[in-house]
């Protein structure tokens, strides 16, 4: 069935496909139409599955846990200030070693209030032990869904995943994608599976007081955990092709690499101006190609060296910023190529709060990084102080010369 | 129902890592042999996230999930939903109990928007508090719970709020079942644990639950002044079901005026943690702030009770 939906409904009809038995979740801009439409779905009878109308989303990974603990398959959708108000159980969610999937819709942080997008609120949540993929497409949005529980519920992996695309450009646009019917996708998907689940007849305690004498262990087994998910997010992808139709699937999705000289870096639906910007470069004589990260967790740090280490350039276009330090991406492709090669890495942070990153800007300051006329550090290149800054500014300073506020 | 007709299955297991005299694993003992096996049980961060026994080994003989410290509500209902579901779907074959425990720093504090809101769902679970009116766990600071004039390891000189009353905030909410138990009567408490099964929907039982350390009076003295907390009127015990509060066991005798109300100073010198009220001075303010409190509360309750007894006397009277 070919479908022309928003990003969010698409996501509502993944979950709905992977038959998904519990959701929780609890309303945040731009994320409300995923779970509306699951709603839907369950009122019309079309969706067999149990609705928990939580209170905040910390309560809906709380029962999204519980839920998955028992042995159900679980779903939840959030974003933002959602994301980090659930944050203590993204880690219990992933220590407790718990299959389970959960859209993330990635928008910029408070104050001031900013509903548009970067990837601010699910890079701050990368080491709580969730699988992160990170999409660029809506029917990207679908695979990834349905391929997420199978990653997710594989007995070498027994992490939850997180599915993470842009507000309003993923979330609110219109796209067209192939929605597979229940018969294809169940003989892809097998019903829920986890390596343990609260067991009446054998009763276990899960979760207490742990001595330092076995707590390593279980973080190491979180790591390897997520080490797996390399190999078991490839082969769930080769899969799902074969099963299903359709390829959504590697660590990173490369574009026009195969002879480039210098390549762009980047995550997410910037990918898609990243590669009109691509295509503009070659046009100017510069071999550049694209390399899109698309599993932030695990990092793809072999493929990424091995498309980038026998390069000239690579910049990264970072949509978040580690404030104390450079764009994160930057931080992580730097750490994939220590050692290997002599590469020129460049980064700029743009497209905070929903800015447009335009094809022109990418492919300006690729020229630039291409010439060496860019400095090897995470720049801002469509930071613009205009009247208003500079207003509240000499207001601030008028304050101070008065003794007001200090 | 007396204590010989206690079920004999322990499901709480010997060797445990409670503290001598610790109220909250009498508690969960109790507890668990009114609700019997088909139980899943939570435990949110509390005494008993420890005193269950650190990995790989568990006092707890029934499926359990350790939850973070403010979602007690919040996993119950996604404990219930799974639950329909594999009930649905014939995995199960009948619904287990929804057994949430957690202290009163997880009920009165950080976890009461995750209770109300699963109280507002009626979610079919019990939740329990067994209340040690402080946070015990941490190393005794004030909590929601704790009573006015208390000492805490925060509230040096005796808190200087009364406490609040979370049993009839979830009355508020409307739920099928609130009670109040104390481990003094503990026939009272089993009653109300079988009583919670039957039903279906959110039901709320809180336990006062004395904590040697916490409140500074020796280990063998916890059922003691549990005891002393019900005869003077500090803790009282009721069930609220269908609207209707009815007081039961140690309150309900002093309402009826069966038993006298015993003196609050008894309940308070019995504990070091007032101990400052008496020491070096006695502090007839807030001692009397805390009997005018009771006294109060109780005038009323007999009042009610006596008039109530008035009326069905009138109403039963023959037609002359």
């Amino acid at each position: 069935m070919r479908l022309v939906e928003t990003g969010n409904h698409v996501a509502a009809w993944g979950a709905r496909l992977a038959r998904v038995e519990v959701v929780s979740a609890y309303p945040i801009t731009p994320q409300t139409q995923v779970i509306e439409e699951i709603s839907r779905f369950i009122d019309e009878g079309e969706m067999d599955c149990e609705y928990i109308p939580v209170e905040s989303e910390h309560s809906a990974m709380a029962a999204m846990i519980a839920s998955a603990a028992m042995g159900v398959r679980s779903f939840s959708a959030t974003s933002a200030h959602g994301l980090a108000y659930m944050h203590e159980l993204l880690h219990w969610a992933a220590g407790i070693r718990l299959p389970m999937v959960m859209v993330n819709v990635n928008r910029a942080l408070g104050p001031g209030w900013n509903i548009w997008c970067d990837h601010q609120d699910t890079l701050a949540a990368r080491d709580t032990g969730w699988i992160q993929i990170h999409c660029a497409s809506h029917q990207e949005i679908l695979d990834s869904i349905i391929q997420a529980y199978r990653i997710s519920e594989d007995p070498k992996v027994n992490l939850p995943v997180m599915v993470c695309y842009d507000a309003i450009f993923l979330s609110h646009n219109y796209m067209q994608v192939e929605v597979p019917d229940q018969e294809t996708v169940d003989r892809f998907l097998p019903p829920f599976r986890s390596l343990w689940s609260l067991d009446l007849e054998h009763p276990l305690t899960h979760g207490s007081v742990i001595y330092p004498d076995d707590y390593e262990e279980v973080r190491y087994s979180m790591f390897q955990g997520l080490e797996n998910a390399r190999e078991v997010i490839k082969t769930a992808a080769e899969e799902y092709r074969e099963k299903v139709g359709g390829y959504h699937g590697d660590l990173v999705d490369a574009y026009r690499m195969e002879d480039a000289d210098h390549a762009l870096v980047a995550m997410g639906s910037v990918a898609s101006e990243a590669r009109v910007a691509v295509d503009m470069l070659r046009e100017r004589g510069y071999a550049f190609g694209l390399v899109r990260v698309r599993s932030y967790r695990p990092f793809p740090a072999e493929e990424l060296a091995a498309f980038l280490a026998p390069l000239r350039t690579a910049m990264v276009i970072d949509r978040s910023i580690s404030f104390g330090m450079e764009g994160p991406l930057f931080s992580e492709v730097k750490a994939a190529l220590y050692g290997r090669g002599g590469v020129s890495v460049y980064d700029i942070v743009t497209g905070l709060g929903g800015r447009d990153i335009t094809y022109e800007l990418i492919a300006e300051n690729a020229v630039a990084a291409a010439e060496g006329g860019l400095e090897p550090r995470t720049t801002w290149p469509s930071v613009r102080i205009n009247e208003h800054h500079l207003l509240s500014k000499r207001g601030v300073e008028g304050l101070r010369g008065k003794g007001g506020a200090s | 129902m007396r204590l010989k007709d206690f079920p004999e299955e322990e499901l709480f297991l010997q060797g445990s890592a409670a503290c001598q005299g610790c109220p909250g694993s009498a508690a969960i003992r109790v507890a668990f042999k009114a609700l019997g096996r088909n139980t899943i049980l939570s435990v949110i961060a509390s005494c008993t996230s420890v005193f269950q026994s650190p990995f790989p080994v568990s006092a707890l003989d029934l499926p359990t999930l350790n939850m973070a410290f403010a979602t007690g509500g919040a996993t119950a209902s996604g404990l219930s939903a799974a639950a329909d579901r594999l009930v649905a779907k014939g995995v199960l074959k009948e619904k287990p109990t929804i057994l949430v425990w957690a202290g009163d720093g997880g009920t009165y504090d950080i976890g009461i928007q995750a209770l109300s809101g699963a109280a507002e769902r009626n979610t079919d679970f019990i939740y329990v508090c067994y209340n040690n009116e402080a946070y015990s766990n941490t190393g005794t600071q004030r909590s929601g719970a704790t009573p006015y004039a208390a000492w805490t390891t925060n509230t040096t000189r005796g808190k200087g709020e009364w406490r609040k009353d979370v049993a009839q905030i979830m009355v508020a909410h409307g739920i099928p079942y609130v009670a109040t138990a104390s481990l003094a009567y503990p026939t009272d408490m089993f009653r109300k644990f079988a009583r919670a099964k039957e039903i279906k929907g959110t039901r709320y039982i809180e336990i006062q639950a004395p904590c040697p350390p916490g409140w500074k009076f020796p280990s063998s003295h916890t059922i003691k002044v549990a005891r002393l907390a019900v005869q003077s009127g500090m803790w009282m015990l009721y069930e609220h079901e269908n609207g209707k509060t009815t007081y039961t066991a140690g309150t309900q005798r002093i309402i009826q005026g069966q038993s006298k109300l015993v003196p609050v100073e008894e309940y308070l010198r019995a504990q070091g943690r007032f101990g400052h009220l008496f020491h070096p001075e006695r502090d007839e303010k807030r001692i009397g702030e805390i009997q005018e409190r009771i006294n109060h509360v109780f005038e009323t309750l007999q009042f009610t009770h006596k008039m109530k007894e008035h009326i069905m006397d009138i109403e039963l009277a023959p037609p002359r």
